[in-house]
This record gives structure tokens, C-alpha cells and sequence, in this order.
């Protein structure tokens, strides 16, 4: 916006950019936020159930760490959904609207369980987990190359193109579901080798998730690195900028999107390929269970940072988890819960507005 | 800065009053339980350091889930189970999160856990090996006679006899419009909405079938499978094109309103499952059945307090107030309806009649004397087990959930690709 020149017609405000704030003040801002928030989803509940407010937070916090194995839980849980929101990033970055993650993951998990319940008669131990890790980064890899191929060559809207790959996934599992079902007829494949727990990714000391959680973290400094130090990094953000300067500076503009949409696909089916092998053990339609669009949220309220997305997507999945707690022991619809992710998010979003815009009266002109 | 004094103030303080306001009402609820139990009749038992886990797929927006909630409520509030005693987890999906239910549930004190949908049992298996102390029960899985733990349950209810009985309303609208000239008796066909072809579907849908054909010999019926257990579009779909192919009456196996309602609007009427839909559908809907889960949940918990074992199947029927059916709705059926069903379920009650008799039906235009049913689940499909015996398919006898697959003379299946 452009501050006038012209005093006549000046309207009641305006918004403009802001000087950058200094840092401890930024984060009061965004725990003043959190704790309004709060505030506010308090006065919701009482007026909207009669509930009483503090007993719904306290079983919101017991139902993500009450006890050890939730604790367990909720990081399972976090290190999966940031693994999708590592996996769009990149994508995202780049300004390509990758909204397939959903898809990318879940062929990822087809895979994996394709190759435990066809190839457990060939191979077993260590190499069958290789080879279920090579199938499931190849096939998310590929579910993302797809649209970025259509993208770069005919310049395809990736939107819709990666949207519709999500149900041709999700088509592909339910027609392996009926295909491989147990019992016949039942829909439903169960669980895997689960007497032999071959395919199975195992249990260090004892736990069961935390090799998923391992994995995830080493992805998550990864990321870091990639995106910050490297040359694809750099490639990635001056293509994201704007692509004639990509262009003008000599990056091939067609080699980065695909590269990244590889990548990006290839993290997604990792991502698969750990909730079927370390988690579930079988594979559902469900089995992503919407993680790759809130990933998508995780990634923009992180503002593309992997250190920051650790929080983000572990403020959400702690408000998932507290929210199972809040039906159970307030006997409150798991959609309360969701209502007040809802209010915290739309404080922080805008909180944010608020730290890099500041809103000008028309009265103020001059002195503030 | 004053301000947001003020405001934190302000918080603490209307915070403390709403804690104290719901105090209050929480003494209230605690004052109406104690009435239920002394009011509830005076069993021996000991229910006072019982307590119960429920582990619901969706919640109570879904027909299927309410229907167990209900039976939840009822069942624990009738043996006087506190809340502190009853803990209910809903939305839970068929993933590792019904195994973390589970074990979460056994590590907060829980001596029955129960877990509703059918892809859940691998998980409460999982849990049920972990925790050999907790008894898991699972409703309508196959596996606890073959997988030899002696804390995992299944359970279901003989529903094909509801369903049998429900067939025989159909039959006897049938026959009001054969005699009122609508229909000439080869026009006698049914159309059924199914979700797979799974045992369960097809015991369902024939025993339907040869209830409607004990009262209307010349029926026949036409099956059109959706390829989900919910689908509201798609059963919708599929009641339509069941009424295209002239089918004069629907009924469906499928959870969601879209087959009542499709019949409704086309004026046809509809034989319903897991409750009444009259409300939706007063000009059409005729009889509904649907399992009872409370009797399920009584016999567990007293199992449990009494000190006794739980069987490995469990399968209620009309006796144990298992297989229910609604009230007829007078305004959509033919008249004696009521009747025709309570003379049957005398006999069932006496047991003179069966539903899989074998001189009722034929396949391939022969009838059956031997008949290997798939009792003991296997990826395979191995049939591992003679069923037929004494002139009858012993359906749920084996194993609490349904294993007649047949496909008996009289019935198309329109699609079989699920």
C-alpha cells in the first residue's frame, strides 16, 4: 500500500508493514495470544455446555500426557504428521501447491503392505524391510513425479492434478482392501504377519514407536539442513520467489520442480511406509487419516521452518489426543475439541497478522 | 500492562465460580446413579469395583455405534455402575490407535474392555496378548475360537432370525399386492441393498429372502452390493436402481438412511435394520430388526463379578433379547402382520423352526445334504468345517459370527465385484 500523498479522501485506517519486532516481545505477543485463546475457549465452553472449563483443559492435557504410554502416543503421533509436513515443505517453498501428500503417503503404505503380505514367502528379516522401504519411497516418489512431470512439460494446474491423485489411492487401496481381505468379503486386510511379525519394524527397548520417532528426527534436521545450507535449498526458494529471476539467474526452473516433487513424494511414502511397518501393521483407506492436509497447515504455521513445524505439529496433535480425552470424560462430541483447535489456531494466525502489519487510524496520523 | 492485570483477574475469578457451579451439578448426577442401583433388582453380585472399557469406531452420529452406545448405557446403568466405573472412547478408527485404546484403557484399571467393530479385533488381539489379566471382547470378529486366549471374546447375535421374521412381513405385503391386483405373483420381487459379499451380508439377505418366501412361494429377490458399510450415496444409488429392475419392495443391510429414504420419496415400501425409520419414512417403512447389545454386556459383567469364565462365542437370540424387532408400522403394513411374526417366533422360541432348513431352499435346483462352511478365518478361505446336520444349515453355532455363504436358488446378485 502506498501512503498518500493526497489528504482529501484518507480512509478511517490503513494497514501497514510493520519494523521487525524484537524477539522477546514477539513471543509475548504469541503467549498473550495462546493464553486469550484459552480465555476465550473457556467462555465458550461454559456457554456453550455448561461444562466447567477447568475440568475440560485438565482432562485435555491427562488425555495427551496422562500417563506414559499416551505420552508414547503423542509423540508417535507428532513424528508422523511431522514427517508429511517435512515431506510438503520443500514443494510448498517452491510455491507448488502440493495438496497430494494424502495420496503420496497412503500409496506409500499400499506398498509396504504389498510387499509384507506377497514377498514374506521369498524374503524375510532385515531385507524384507529394505525392500518394503525402496517400494514405498519409490511409489510416494512416483504418486508426486506424476503432476510434476504434467506441471513442468504442459504447465497443468497441480492443485487439482495432485487432489485427484489422492482418490486414485485411496480407489487403489480399497480394491486391494476387498482383493487381499481377511476373512473373504470382509473389507478388511487386519493385521499382517502378526504371527511372525515379519515386516515388522522393531521395538527398541521395548518400544514400539520409537523407531518411527528416530527416523522422523533425523529427517527433521535433515530438512533443516537441506533447505537452509544447501544449493537445492537456495534453488528451491529463488524458484519459490519468483521464476523468471530463477530463470534469469540460470536455474532450470523445469529440473528444480520435478527434483523437489520427488523428494517431496519420496518423504511422503517414508511417512507410509512408517505408520504401516511401525504402527499399524495393516492398511486401510484410512490409514493416513487426513494427515496429509493438516500437514499442510503444520507447514504454513511453522512459516516453512522444520525446527518450528516440530511445534506446530505437536501443538496439534497434542489438541487431537487431548480432544479423544474431552468426549470420553466430559461426554462432549470429539467436534468440541476441534472447535477449540479451531479458536486457538485462528488466535495464533492472527496474532501473527498483528506482529507483522500494524493497523493505522486515520487520528493517529502523524503522531504514533 | 495494568490492564492485562485486570483481565487475568478477571479470568481467575469467573474461572473459580464456573468450577464451583459444576461442582454442584456433578453432585447431582452422582445422587440419581445411587437411586438406579438401589432401584435396579437385587442381583448377588458385587458390581462396586467393576470397571468397563467401550471402544467405539465412530459416535453416537452413526446408526451402528449409537445402537451399541444405547445398549452401553443401559446396561451398565441397570447393574448400577457409577460413571467412575464406565469408560466410553468413540471415534476410534481400525488402526494401532485401537491397540493404544485398548492397552490405555487396561492400564486405567479396565477388567472388561469392548471394542464394536469388526476391523478392530486383530488390535484387541494384539492388546488382549499384552494384557492376559483383562478380558477383551469384541463384537462381530471371528477369531477368539481359533486364536486359544482365554481373555478374548467374541460376540454376535443370531440376527438371521430377526431377519427372518422381518422377511415375513415383506412376504405378506407381497401377497396384499398380489391380491389387490398391483402385482401379478411372478411380479413378486424384492430388491435388497448389501454392503460386500461377505457371510455376514449373504446369511442376512437369505434369511430375509426365505422369510418373505414362507409366506409368498413365488418370490424372488435381486441384490445389489455398494462396496462400503456406509455409503449413504451409493445406497441410495443402488435402492434405485433395485426399483428401475422392479423391484416392489427394499430392504438393505447397509448402516445409512439412503435406501429408506430413496424408498420413500419413490413410495415403495421398505423393510429396515439396526432400527426404526419411521420418523424418516412414515408411508413406507414396515418392521425393522436390529441386535440388542445389552443382554451382551449384562451376561459379561456378571461373568465378571460373579468369578466365571466368558465364552469364546457368545451368540444371543430372541430368548435372550438379543434379536429384537420394532414395532410394524400399521399405516405401510399388510394387515396380521404382527401376528405372522409372533406365531414364528413362538417357534423359534420352541424350536421347531429353523431358519436354514433345507427343505426350504435349493442350489442349483438340488438340495443340500452336506455343506463345508469357512469357520476358522484364514487368508485362504479354507472351508474347514460340515454344517449341515439334522436337515438344517447350523448357522452361528460354530463361532458367533455368521458363516452361511450360500448362494441359494431364487436370489441374483446384480454385481459381485465386493
Amino acid at each position: 500500500m502506498k501512503s498518500g500523498e493526497v489528504k482529501q479522501h484518507e480512509p478511517l485506517f490503513h494497514i501497514t508493514k510493520r519494523a521487525s519486532v524484537v524477539w522477546w516481545k514477539a513471543w509475548l505477543v504469541r503467549v498473550g495470544a495462546i493464553v486469550i485463546a484459552l480465555f476465550f475457549s473457556a467462555v465458550l465452553t461454559v456457554v456453550l455446555t455448561g461444562e466447567n472449563p477447568i475440568e475440560v483443559f485438565t482432562s485435555l492435557i491427562k488425555g495427551a500426557i496422562g500417563t506414559n504410554r499416551r505420552i508414547w502416543v503423542l509423540f508417535q503421533n507428532t513424528a508422523m504428521l511431522l514427517c508429511i509436513a517435512l515431506a510438503v515443505t520443500p514443494a510448498f517453498k517452491m510455491k507448488f501447491w502440493n495438496i497430494g501428500a494424502e495420496g503420496q503417503a497412503l500409496i506409500g503404505a499400499m506398498a509396504t503392505a504389498a510387499c509384507m503380505i506377497k514377498l514374506v514367502d521369498y524374503i524375510s528379516g532385515p531385507l524384507l524391510l529394505i525392500t518394503m522401504f525402496i517400494a514405498s519411497v519409490a511409489a510416494g516418489a512416483l504418486w508426486a513425479l506424476i503432476p510434476a512431470l504434467f506441471k513442468a512439460k504442459w504447465n497443468t494446474n497441480e492443485t487439482l492434478f495432485t487432489l485427484m491423485m489422492n482418490y486414485i489411492a485411496i480407489q487403489i487401496v480399497s480394491f486391494f482392501a476387498g482383493e487381499w481381505a481377511v476373512p473373504k468379503g470382509s473389507g478388511k486386510i487386519g493385521i499382517i504377519n502378526g504371527n511372525t511379525m515379519e515386516g515388522w519394524l522393531p521395538a527398541i527397548g521395548g518400544k514400539n514407536y520409537l523407531f518411527n520417532i528416530l527416523v522422523v528426527a533425523a529427517i527433521t534436521v535433515g530438512m533443516y539442513v537441506y533447505l537452509k545450507y544447501s544449493k537445492h535449498g537456495y534453488e528451491i526458494s529463488v524458484v519459490g520467489e519468483s521464476q523468471n529471476t530463477a530463470r534469469y539467474v540460470g536455474i532450470n526452473v523445469k529440473k528444480v520442480i520435478i527434483r523437489t516433487m520427488i523428494i517431496s513424494g519420496a518423504l511422503c511414502g517414508v511417512a507410509g511406509f512408517l505408520l504401516v511397518a511401525g504402527a499399524d501393521h495393516t492398511v486401510t483407506r484410512d490409514t493416513i487419516a487426513g494427515r496429509g492436509f493438516t500437514a499442510i497447515m503444520v507447514s504454513w504455521l511453522a512459516k516453512f521452518n522444520p525446527l518450528y513445524m516440530v511445534l506446530t505439529s505437536f501443538f496439534i496433535v497434542f489438541m487431537e489426543r487431548g480432544a479423544i480425552q474431552i468426549s470420553t470424560s466430559c461426554g462432549l462430541n470429539n467436534s468440541f475439541s476441534e472447535i477449540i483447535t479451531g479458536i486457538l489456531i485462528f488466535f495464533i494466525i492472527g496474532c501473527e497478522f498483528f506482529l507483522n502489519y500494524e493497523i493505522k487510524f486515520r487520528e493517529k496520523e502523524g503522531k504514533k | 500492562m495494568k490492564k492485562v492485570f485486570k483481565v487475568l483477574a478477571l479470568v481467575l475469578a469467573l474461572s473459580m465460580v464456573v468450577a464451583f457451579a459444576a461442582c454442584g451439578g456433578n453432585e447431582e448426577t452422582t445422587a440419581a446413579n445411587d437411586e438406579t442401583t438401589t432401584a435396579g433388582e437385587g442381583t448377588a453380585l458385587d458390581f462396586s469395583d467393576i470397571k468397563i472399557g467401550f471402544i467405539f469406531l465412530h459416535d453416537e452420529n452413526s446408526t451402528y455405534d449409537k445402537n451399541f452406545i444405547d445398549a452401553a448405557k443401559e446396561a451398565t446403568s441397570a447393574l448400577g455402575l457409577t460413571e467412575d466405573q464406565v469408560v466410553m472412547y468413540s471415534n476410534i478408527a481400525e488402526s494401532s490407535a485401537c491397540y493404544d485404546t485398548a492397552c490405555d484403557l487396561a492400564e486405567d484399571g479396565c477388567d472388561i474392555i469392548f471394542a464394536d467393530s469388526f476391523g478392530h479385533e486383530d488390535f484387541m488381539i494384539q492388546a488382549a496378548k499384552e494384557y492376559p489379566d483383562v478380558q477383551f471382547c469384541h463384537a462381530t470378529g471371528t477369531k477368539a475360537h481359533t486364536e486359544g486366549l482365554s481373555n478374548y471374546h467374541n460376540a454376535f447375535a443370531s440376527i438371521y432370525e430377526g431377519r427372518y421374521l422381518a422377511g415375513i412381513a415383506a412376504g405378506m405385503k407381497l401377497n396384499e399386492m398380489i391380491a389387490a391386483g398391483e402385482i401379478t405373483a411372478d411380479q413378486a420381487k424384492m430388491g435388497y441393498v448389501g454392503a460386500f459379499t461377505y457371510a455376514e451380508v449373504i446369511s442376512g439377505y437369505s434369511s430375509f429372502y426365505l422369510g418373505a418366501k414362507s409366506v409368498c412361494p413365488t418370490v424372488t429377490m435381486d441384490v445389489q452390493f455398494t462396496g462400503s458399510w456406509y455409503d449413504e450415496q451409493a445406497e441410495k444409488e443402488a435402492a434405485v436402481t433395485l426399483m428401475s429392475k422392479d423391484c416392489v419392495l427394499i430392504s438393505q443391510h447397509a448402516d445409512s438412511m439412503g435406501a429408506p429414504t430413496a424408498c420413500e420419496a419413490e413410495g415403495v415400501p421398505n423393510v429396515s435394520y439396526n432400527g426404526s425409520t419411521i420418523a424418516a419414512c412414515p408411508n413406507t417403512f414396515i418392521v425393522s430388526s436390529r441386535i440388542n447389545w445389552a443382554p451382551y454386556f449384562t451376561y459379561i459383567l456378571e461373568c465378571v463379578a460373579g468369578g466365571t469364565e466368558i465364552a469364546a462365542d457368545w451368540c444371543g437370540g430372541i430368548k435372550e433379547g438379543s434379536v429384537v424387532l420394532t414395532d410394524v408400522n400399521e399405516a405401510a403394513a399388510a394387515e396380521g402382520t404382527q401376528k405372522a411374526i409372533d406365531d414364528a417366533k413362538a417357534k423359534f422360541l420352541d424350536g421347531t423352526l429353523k431358519v436354514f432348513d433345507t427343505a426350504t431352499f435349493t442350489m442349483n435346483g438340488e438340495t443340500l445334504t452336506t455343506y463345508m462352511a469357512d469357520v476358522d478365518t484364514d487368508a485362504d478361505y479354507t472351508a474347514d468345517t460340515e454344517a449341515i446336520a439334522d436337515g438344517y444349515f447350523h448357522e452361528s453355532e460354530y463361532r458367533s459370527a455368521p458363516y452361511f455363504d450360500l448362494r441359494i436358488d431364487g436370489i441374483t446378485l446384480l454385481n459381485e465385484k465386493f
